[in-house]
């Protein structure tokens, strides 16, 4: 690539301008629809797992299924919240990467991209 | 010779083999820290997962499990979830944004050399802290399984010591890769094994399974006790019970993700892509594994029972032991040479973090500013400062003795990792305003915060009584200062307070410059490391 962190005419450089530009602030905007959401539910979901185990200890011991308890089945909920939430942010990933693709190859020739000059 | 020690045996034999094929092959930097960036995802997944899954998860939570029931299996939760943060948050930004280590991140916008000097030693002490517990761990281990073999705790140690100083220093990130990814598929195959004895033995009914695990039977202080293993409680007790919780899955949680051994791993692939899918490879082995501490660690409390490992050897040969009850010695064997090439596979993860570290952050960037004097200057450091790391790690485990009370160690690790590695690679990533006085303070606090508070915390502060003697006694003999085991609750705020005031209160225009080609670095790859060489 080019020398990527030498200003050019107007004073920017080229990390400058695709920071500005509409393709780059659309990969963000795709990354954070998915990420913060995601993020968000599974701190909460993981962490009352911990909560409830240790401030309701009664009502996590009820039995559902044989001896087996709503303690147990909660945690073993929490691999599959973390398989599903992995197995979505890869098909997310997917847009993601080929929004950066056109940037990379836009960032090469500068004036494809669409600024806000 | 014993069953367990021709197993060992071979496990080194190939090893060793694979580490004098990729010294035939690795020759650069690139090649040597980042085997060439050439991994497939799910290699690096695998690998991933051989690194995470030390002797603390096989051995260490199948015993947690077998003496205190549910509230072990919280251990494996974290352990899986915790990769979460990972996926979303550090993979892909620290793939396209860094080069050979975690610092390489932080100095990409701020001031390298105070950056670098800190985060160099923060991950030196996550490393040591890290390797000495599995060292003490595998002396103990080694030489209880091969009891009579004339081999003893010194030996087993230096043996470990050795052979992870040979893979490192010979076969560099590719060898240590490769070892990482037979040990993960080992303790795979051997946990599936267990798991599906275990349910032959209730006759592959889950009703028999937990019904059993309704009454465990076993004898405290002479006493005969019969307890339901499913309740949570039997480990978290009130009143810092609930709270030490939470503490933990938040050490785990955010621990993992700051932890250096796991993060140099995201520069031996290719792109972020890569990067992004051999994560998902990793939580598929890590979540069905910790799913299978289930049947090893409930099984060992109803099959083989708490009296029983309590007087074989202690928690940590519950997964053994119960392999031994249910097919006999040499599936014992088997496992306890799983046992073994895990922890190796795992000090040699360490070590080569470590001395990465060492070589390209204070060696390279510290103390010349960037420049190797010499061609190849860097690897011949790392090499060098392998060696020194292996030494270190023998003497004080050789020093402290098969009893030290070590385990804090890890959950030291974890805190370190959380509270000083984990805010200032965020805010690096996520905050334009963050500067260098930020990340030296957050470093700073995080780490002197976690120490800090486990130093004064009941892991290193107790009253024993007299029976209890030698290293295995609390180092101070007076009632903790701090409540919980885990300080992740007050240092992990901690540590982001440090470094969002340290940012607040100075000003520092350069690294606010930087952001924009760090933004687009991390997320779009551009300008990123590229692969190099093949094999």
């Amino acid at each position: 690539m080019p020398d990527a962190s030498k200003p050019d005419q107007n004073g920017q450089s080229i990390w400058d301008r695709v920071a500005v530009s509409e393709e780059f602030r659309d990969l963000m905007a795709t990354k954070k629809i998915f990420i913060i959401p995601a993020f968000l539910f599974f701190i909460v979901y993981y962490f009352l797992l911990p909560i409830l185990v240790g401030y309701a200890p009664q009502f996590m011991s009820i039995k559902v299924w044989g001896n087996v308890n709503l303690a147990y089945l909660f945690a073993l909920s929490q691999f599959f919240m973390a398989w599903i939430i992995a197995g979505l942010y890869v098909k997310a990933g997917d847009d993601f990467d080929r929004i950066s693709k056109d940037i990379i190859e836009k960032a090469l020739k500068p004036e494809l991209l669409k600024g806000d000059k | 010779m014993s069953a367990p020690l021709v197993m060992f045996l071979v496990f080194i034999a190939i090893t060793l083999g694979i580490t004098y094929w990729a010294s035939k092959r690795s020759s650069g930097s690139s090649a040597y820290f980042a085997a060439g960036r050439q991994i497939k995802s799910w290699q690096n997944g695998v690998a991933v997962a051989g690194d995470y899954m030390s002797a603390a998860s096989f051995l260490g939570i199948a015993g947690i499990i077998a003496f205190q029931g549910y509230d072990g299996f919280m251990f494996s939760v974290g352990w899986l979830v915790a990769y979460l943060t990972v996926l979303l948050v550090i993979a892909e930004p620290l793939r396209n944004a860094g080069k050979y280590t975690m610092a390489d991140v932080l100095a990409y916008r701020l001031k390298p050399r105070p950056v670098r000097a800190l985060a160099a030693l923060s991950t030196l002490t996550v490393s040591t802290f890290y390797m000495i517990a599995q060292m003490v761990g595998a002396g103990a281990l080694v030489a209880l399984l091969l009891k009579g073999s004339g081999i003893g705790y010194n030996q087993a140690v230096i043996g470990v010591g050795l052979l992870m100083i040979v893979y490192v220093v010979f076969g560099g990130m590719l060898a240590t890769t490769w070892v990482q990814i037979i040990k993960a598929i080992l303790l795979m195959a051997g946990t599936f094994l267990l798991s599906t004895l275990v349910m032959a033995h209730f006759h592959f009914s889950f009703g028999e399974f937990f019904g059993a695990i309704g009454h465990v039977t076993y004898h405290d202080k002479g006493q005969e006790v019969v307890k339901d293993f499913l309740q949570p409680g039997l480990r978290y007790k009130p009143p810092y019970g609930p709270l030490e919780l939470i503490s933990l899955g938040l050490a785990l949680i955010f621990g993992t993700a700051g932890l250096p051994h796991i993060l140099v791993r995201f520069y031996t692939v290719p792109d972020a892509k890569t990067a992004r899918h051999s994560v998902v490879w990793a939580m598929a082995l890590i979540g069905t594994f910790y799913i299978m501490t289930t049947f090893l660690g409930f099984g060992a409390a109803t099959i083989v029972g708490r009296d029983f490992i309590g007087s074989h050897g202690g928690t940590n040969m519950s997964a053994p032991l119960l392999a031994q009850a249910l097919a006999g010695d040499i599936f014992f064997a088997f496992i306890c040479a799983i046992a073994f090439a895990t922890i190796l596979a795992v000090v040699a993860g360490l070590t080569i973090s470590a001395s990465t570290s060492f070589a390209h952050d204070f060696w390279t960037n510290v103390i010349h500013r960037g420049t190797e004097r010499k061609p190849g200057e860097e690897v011949r450091v790392a090499r060098i400062s392998a060696f020194v790391v292996g030494a270190i790690a023998i003497t004080i485990a050789i020093l402290l003795g098969p009893t030290a009370n070590v385990a804090f160690l890890v959950a030291l690790a974890f805190a370190v990792a959380a509270s000083a590695n984990l805010p200032v690679i965020v805010l690096s990533i996520f905050w334009r305003r963050f500067n260098t006085t930020g990340a030296v303070a957050g470093l700073a606090v995080g780490l002197i915060a976690s120490i800090g508070l486990i130093l004064i915390g009941p892991s290193l502060m107790a009253v024993d009584p007299p029976t209890v003697t030698g290293s295995a006694r609390h180092l101070i003999q007076a009632k903790a200062w701090f409540p919980l085991e885990n300080p992740g609750i007050l240092s992990i705020p901690l540590g982001f307070l440090g470094a969002i005031l340290g940012t607040l209160l100075t000003n520092e225009p350069t690294s606010t410059h930087k952001f924009n080609e760090l933004l687009v670095r991390s997320n779009t790859g551009l300008g990123a490391e590229k692969a190099t060489g093949s094999h």
